[in-house]
């Protein structure tokens, strides 16, 4: 416990010097998604349940916020609040409905509903239909702190970050999160055990949109807009794909799995610049448009090749050795 | 005539287009559940091989000169002997673990498959003729009836119904139910399930073909045109449940007419009219309609 409790320690310190030598655009963003993984890996990681409509919820916060800080000018930390219970009321309507099915069926489900939510946000009058919510305010934070300001705003979401990890580590450590675990591993027995299984799938659903929906609400503020793309059922799957890559079920794969595939779509038009220059093959320069398809390849090789993800396959390794 | 203060004629016109797209539901619902019978899995890349279906017919016609017709015979082969690649090379090594792993590579291949179609074609529309023998409209009393439209109604409730019928009522069928109920037993009584169980995806998959060779005239052929398509395709299977065949070609069909006549009553819900209708039969009957709890 110690050993690991140094390793958090020396993480926390290198995020909060890490402004200085990395871009803190990229660094929110990336602690943003490292959010919304981590929440998403709540459910398919501890409780076993697939969702595939997190979208929703991420982009339910990133609307409501958008909207309360841009048109109704309230204060920040209500933007973000309201966005955070937005979510959760979101995630307590969708998940009344999806566990009243198990396996595929739940995953339909959330995907269909949050169809759902992408056209309501499409039609909606105050989202702003294909435009989004553009030009939305950062302000200041308890009417001190001068958000617009990239450090200050760096240390505000590294904060969100840091807090609601702590949250999601002390709920998977605690007895609720063994029953959580219990579901997961054979649900059949945690009902003969006397668990109302409905109950806890429940309670984890409506604590892992909150969080989305928190993601959502600090992208907006660090990024200034929320559009459809937020709601997207790409982002849906995009999300599942961080937590695949970095480790389903374990506390820090959502975290590297995020930091991978946000730097894979930052930097890949990038990369395929230096590597058509390199090998003088044309097609190279067209890759950052073929995020989509290597999403896609990445994919297909996690399930078949790689089901643990980085963080899996390092623990697995050091047990053996 | 009126009901409601609407014309006749256009509810008929909105009825033909709830049918239409009904057909394509069932279509779809259909070639899902019979791969979720004997695979187990949920086949998201069902949208994306109808897509690849309708880009095929328009290659087809641009590139080589293959007409609507042939199209509609060669492209349901190809797409589904590419199916059977697909299963033989990446879905077997799954059929031993948590079914959920079989929906996240099928989403897989959708994005490749949609990033393949999207870096040559871009994400905008190409047309596709209709073919001449089916242009024009005929003229019965109370409405002009688009003949291609009429003509994908009734090519889809045929091969849905042939598909019941050979599931249903014929010796292959029952090794297929079979091998559905338990296919170890199947394979003790000397069937050969792998090779079953490839050839079933194949067919699933050779469906959404067909139905996308239907819908290229219809809509525009792009890339994204099947994974639009794939997620109310998944509410109609919630909606209907899949332990039914016909079960799944009644709801497809219905689900589209609902879908039509929203359009006419309340058209700001037809978009989201099918989820909906699944949330209340989830709360009603989460079993779905033609579902069995299992």
């Amino acid at each position: 416990m110690t050993n690991s409790r140094v390793g958090y320690s020396i993480a926390l310190a290198a995020l909060i010097a890490a402004p200085f030598f990395i871009y803190p655009i990229f660094l929110m963003n990336v602690m943003c998604f490292a959010l919304f993984a981590s929440a998403f890996n709540l459910l398919i990681g501890y409780t076993g349940l697939l969702s595939f409509g997190h979208a929703a919820l991420f982009g339910s916060g990133a609307y409501i916020t958008g909207h309360i800080l841009s048109k109704m000018g309230l204060p920040v930390e209500f933007g973000i609040l309201l966005g955070t219970a937005t979510g959760a009321a979101i995630g307590l309507v969708m998940g009344l409905l999806a566990i009243r099915r198990t396996g595929i069926y739940f995953t339909m489900i959330t995907l269909a509903l949050a169809q759902m939510m992408y056209f309501i946000c499409l039609q909606a009058p105050f989202t702003g239909g294909e435009d989004g919510l553009q030009g939305v305010p950062r302000g200041k934070l308890l009417g001190v702190v001068n958000l617009s300001s990239d450090l200050n705003m760096y240390y505000v979401v590294l904060a969100i970050a840091v807090g609601s990890f702590a949250l999601i580590m002390r709920t998977v450590h605690s007895p609720f999160g063994r029953v959580m675990k219990a579901i997961k591993e054979n649900e059949p027995r945690a009902i003969s055990l006397g668990y109302d299984v409905n109950k806890y799938k429940l309670m984890a659903f409506v604590m892992s949109a909150a969080l989305s929906g928190l993601a959502g609400s600090t992208k907006t503020l660090v990024f200034g807009f929320a559009t459809l793309t937020d709601v997207h059922w790409h982002l849906s799957g995009l999300v599942v794909l961080m937590t695949l890559v970095g480790g389903l079920g374990t506390l820090l794969g959502p975290i590297v799995g995020a930091l991978i595939i946000i730097a894979l779509e930052n930097k890949l038009g990038d990369l395929g610049n230096w590597l058509a220059a390199a090998t003088s093959i044309e097609w190279f320069k067209s890759m950052g448009e073929s995020v989509t398809m290597l999403t896609g390849l990445i994919f297909i090789i996690c399930v078949l090749a790689f089901r643990r993800g980085i963080v899996g396959e390092i623990a697995v390794f050091f047990k053996r050795s | 005539m009126e009901i409601f203060g609407i014309p006749w004629s256009l509810m008929l016109s909105q009825l033909l287009l709830g049918l239409v797209n009904g057909s394509f539901y069932a279509m779809m619902s259909l070639g899902l559940a019979v791969i979720f019978g004997l695979l187990n899995i949920i086949n998201f890349a069902h949208g994306a091989l109808f897509m690849m279906g309708a880009f095929f017919a328009w290659m087809g016609l641009n590139y080589f000169g293959i007409n609507y017709w042939f199209a509609l015979l060669i492209v349901p082969v190809v797409v589904g002997v590419f199916g059977i690649l697909i299963e033989r090379s990446m879905l077997r090594w799954l059929y031993k673990l948590d079914h959920l792993y079989g929906l996240l590579l099928t989403f897989g291949i959708t994005l490749l498959l949609e990033g393949v179609f999207r870096s040559f074609y871009g994400v905008s529309g190409q047309p596709y003729q209709v073919p001449a023998l089916l242009s024009g409209a005929t003229d019965v009393g109370a409405l002009t009836l688009p003949n291609y439209r009429a003509w994908v109604v009734v090519a889809s409730l045929t091969v849905c119904f042939a598909t019941w019928f050979v599931i249903e009522r014929t010796k292959i069928g029952s090794y297929l139910r079979a091998g559905t109920e338990n296919p170890k037993m199947v394979e003790a009584f000397g069937i050969n399930v792998p090779v079953m169980v490839s050839l079933t995806y194949g067919f699933g998959v050779a469906l959404a073909a067909f139905a996308g060779v239907l819908a290229a005239p219809i809509m525009q052929v792009s890339s994204l045109m099947g994974s639009n398509l794939i997620i109310v395709v998944f509410a109609v299977v919630v909606i209907g449940g899949m332990g039914s065949i016909m079960g799944s070609i009644l709801t497809g069909l219905g689900l589209g007419v609902i879908e039509g006549f929203t359009r006419v009553f309340y058209p700001e819900l037809s978009a989201t009219v099918v989820f909906i209708l699944m949330g209340i039969v989830l709360l009603i009957r989460p079993a779905g309609l033609f579902g069995k709890e299992k």
